[in-house]
């Protein structure tokens, strides 16, 4: 397979502009290179995997990603427009929702409460303004319509997170951040906690956000749910992008092989979204 | 879909008998002690269920009872106040030294010292969260600074002969035959207040989601800082609060106030089945905390037993209430 090759097969490729690209991520902690001129490319729809060895990067280009560093050098735009992100607050703000490995929920907090923290919608008129009520029915409403959109089986919005199993409490970790994503959905490791049953529901989670219409960033170490879920896999590699791949037309040892350096990534890679100049 | 996948809702059937044992005895296991307290008592002594023991019973609660509230939305952040009682001390001596001594217009002196506990809460929260020092530490230091501020500022001297500006809140009036002082009324009012800013608005959610979980609040994009600093400085104001009630109560600055308070009012807290660990608790359970403290009291000395069982019982419930509070825990986790 050649770069051409896989430009013109690529649908997310074909003349589209991606949602969220990245030019020349540079991030170093003293000697230490995290990233080295990482480029990334998201393209609408799409689930793009991102996986690497231990310290190829990967995790430093992810918060970049989702404002959680800054880099020193490079450039970040989404839809087009450059953006520099200080917070993780600002990157939610342009509308990019990150689900935590650690999951942000608080156990001791309903459903409803977890999907709305920090975001409460108040009650119309007085309540609402002079005397700052909540509005608890209307929170509970719409937080049913996100999960049940993304087919998650709660029927109560205001069961406890602690009552619910790993599972369930990604689930509401992922509705949470589907209903307020506006462009990027990024998840890191969602499936590292749990057994397999409970993973196959968060593949399934993580198909039905972007069967909204979501592009959704996946960060994961674990291959088989890599090549299920993923429409392109990003490869990190000595802190820089070294391929990207489709999960179809290579095998999962391919992709190992390219990871560890094995195999020559950048013959794999597409040189139209390496270098688009 | 693959062939391992579930669909979600076969996993959620099983989880919904789960719903954690525990929390409903955390929840509703205070009230239940309060009212078998009240019963037990009703049942050993004639006296016990009259609208005066009650309502001396509210009254003799006001005091820790404010400081309970101040102290349960600090623990519900995941924090701890040693030093309300002895804010309340400087606030007591500030506003009748302020009356009485440099003769200030008593409302002038009242506004002086709230604002006054208030900066020494602002100041425990300052403390908290620009140099990230842990809540114990912090308040157990600014324990010694009030309660020498108190000694420096008061002179080692009581302050009697208070205006009636300052003693109103002990004075009662009158409900069917009962008499009720206005002090019990402001404490009730403001756990109400207290409970609809917890329970109704997103300042208090925030408070919970802090506790619960003090990253993930951040990464949801609550100012959690802010919210620890109004958390402590409402607390201060309290506190304040407390103090007036105090010199509405003993007539009298005093220099040796509220030396024990604090354990007092985590011991309400804490019996009222708010967690230390934060995030999890009502401040309507701090109330019948500090209720089932001052039952005890009265209920043993109309009773005539000695009145360190009251302190041996109390030390019983701390205990009991946070085993309770480790096994919701525990089931949940």
């Amino acid at each position: 397979m050649t770069a051409t090759e896989e430009s013109r097969q690529s649908p997310e490729a074909d003349g589209r502009t991606p949602i969220l690209r990245a030019r020349g991520l540079v991030k170093s902690y003293g000697s230490l290179m995290a990233l080295d001129g990482t480029d990334f490319d998201l393209y609408p729809g799409e689930i793009l995997a991102v996986i690497g060895d231990n310290g190829a990067g990967k995790s430093s280009l992810i918060k970049v990603l989702s404002g959680a560093i800054t880099p020193d050098e490079g450039t970040v735009e989404l839809d087009g427009k450059p953006v520099r992100f200080s917070s993780p607050v600002d990157a939610r703000r342009a509308g990019i929702e990150t689900v935590y490995q650690d999951l942000a929920v608080a156990p001791a907090m309903d459903i409803a409460e977890n999907l709305f923290m920090g975001r409460e919608v108040r009650r119309p008129g007085v309540l609402g303004s002079v005397f700052r009520m909540i509005d608890k029915k209307r929170m509970a409403a719409e937080s049913r319509a996100h999960m049940s959109d993304l087919k998650i089986g709660i029927r109560s919005m205001k069961q406890l997170v602690e009552t619910l199993s790993g599972g369930q409490r990604q689930g509401v970790a992922v509705a949470r951040s589907a209903a307020f994503a506006h462009h990027v959905v990024i998840m890191d490791e969602p499936t590292a906690a749990l057994g397999v049953k409970e993973t196959g529901m968060v593949l399934d989670l993580i198909r039905s956000v972007r069967d909204r219409g979501l592009p959704v960033i996946l960060i994961s170490h674990n291959m088989p749910n890599v090549f299920e879920v993923a429409d392109r896999v990003h490869i990190q590699r000595l802190g820089r992008r070294i391929a990207v791949i489709k999960p179809h037309e290579f095998t999962m040892s391919d992709a190992v092989a390219i990871m560890t350096g094995a195999m020559a990534g950048e013959k794999v890679t597409d040189e139209k979204i390496v270098d688009p100049t | 879909m693959t062939a391992t996948a579930t669909t979600p809702g076969e996993v959620a059937a099983d989880t919904r008998r789960r719903i954690s044992v525990g929390s409903v005895i955390s929840t509703l296991g205070p009230l239940m002690a309060l009212l078998l307290a009240c019963a037990y008592f009703s049942v050993k002594s004639d006296r016990f269920l009259t609208g005066n023991t009650l309502s001396l019973i509210v009254q003799q609660t006001a005091v820790v009872g404010v400081l309970a509230i101040g102290q349960t939305i600090v623990i519900l952040t995941g924090g701890i106040d040693l030093s309300n009682g002895v804010i309340m001390a400087f606030g007591n001596i500030m506003v009748t030294r302020l009356a009485v001594v440099s003769g200030f217009n008593p409302y002038a002196a009242i506004a002086i010292a709230l604002t006054v506990t208030t900066l020494f809460g602002l100041t425990n929260g300052v403390l908290v969260t620009a140099l990230r020092l842990p809540p114990f530490i912090v308040t157990l230091g600014m324990y010694s600074i009030a309660f020498a501020l108190t000694r420096i500022y008061g002179h080692q001297q009581s302050v009697p002969n208070l205006p009636s500006e300052l003693t109103w809140l002990g004075k009662t009036f009158d409900v069917g035959g009962t008499a009720v002082s206005y002090g019990s009324i402001l404490m009730l009012a403001l756990f109400v207040i207290a409970w609809f800013v917890l329970r109704q608005t997103a300042a208090g959610r925030h408070v919970y989601a802090l506790g619960g979980n003090p990253e993930g609040a951040r990464l949801s994009g609550i100012r959690t800082r802010r919210v620890l600093l109004c958390v402590y400085a409402s607390a201060g104001f309290l506190y304040g609060i407390a103090a007036l009630l105090l010199v509405a109560r003993t007539q009298v600055g005093d220099v040796n106030a509220g030396l024990t308070d604090n354990l007092e009012s985590i011991t309400a807290v804490v019996i009222g089945g708010t967690s230390l660990f934060g995030g999890r608790g009502t401040v309507i359970g701090t109330l019948i905390g500090a209720l089932i403290v001052s039952v005890i009291r009265a209920g043993l000395t109309l009773t005539g037993v000695e009145p360190t069982y009251q302190v041996l019982i109390t030390g019983i419930l701390v205990i009991a209430a946070v085993g309770v509070d480790q096994f919701a825990r525990r089931r949940s986790a």
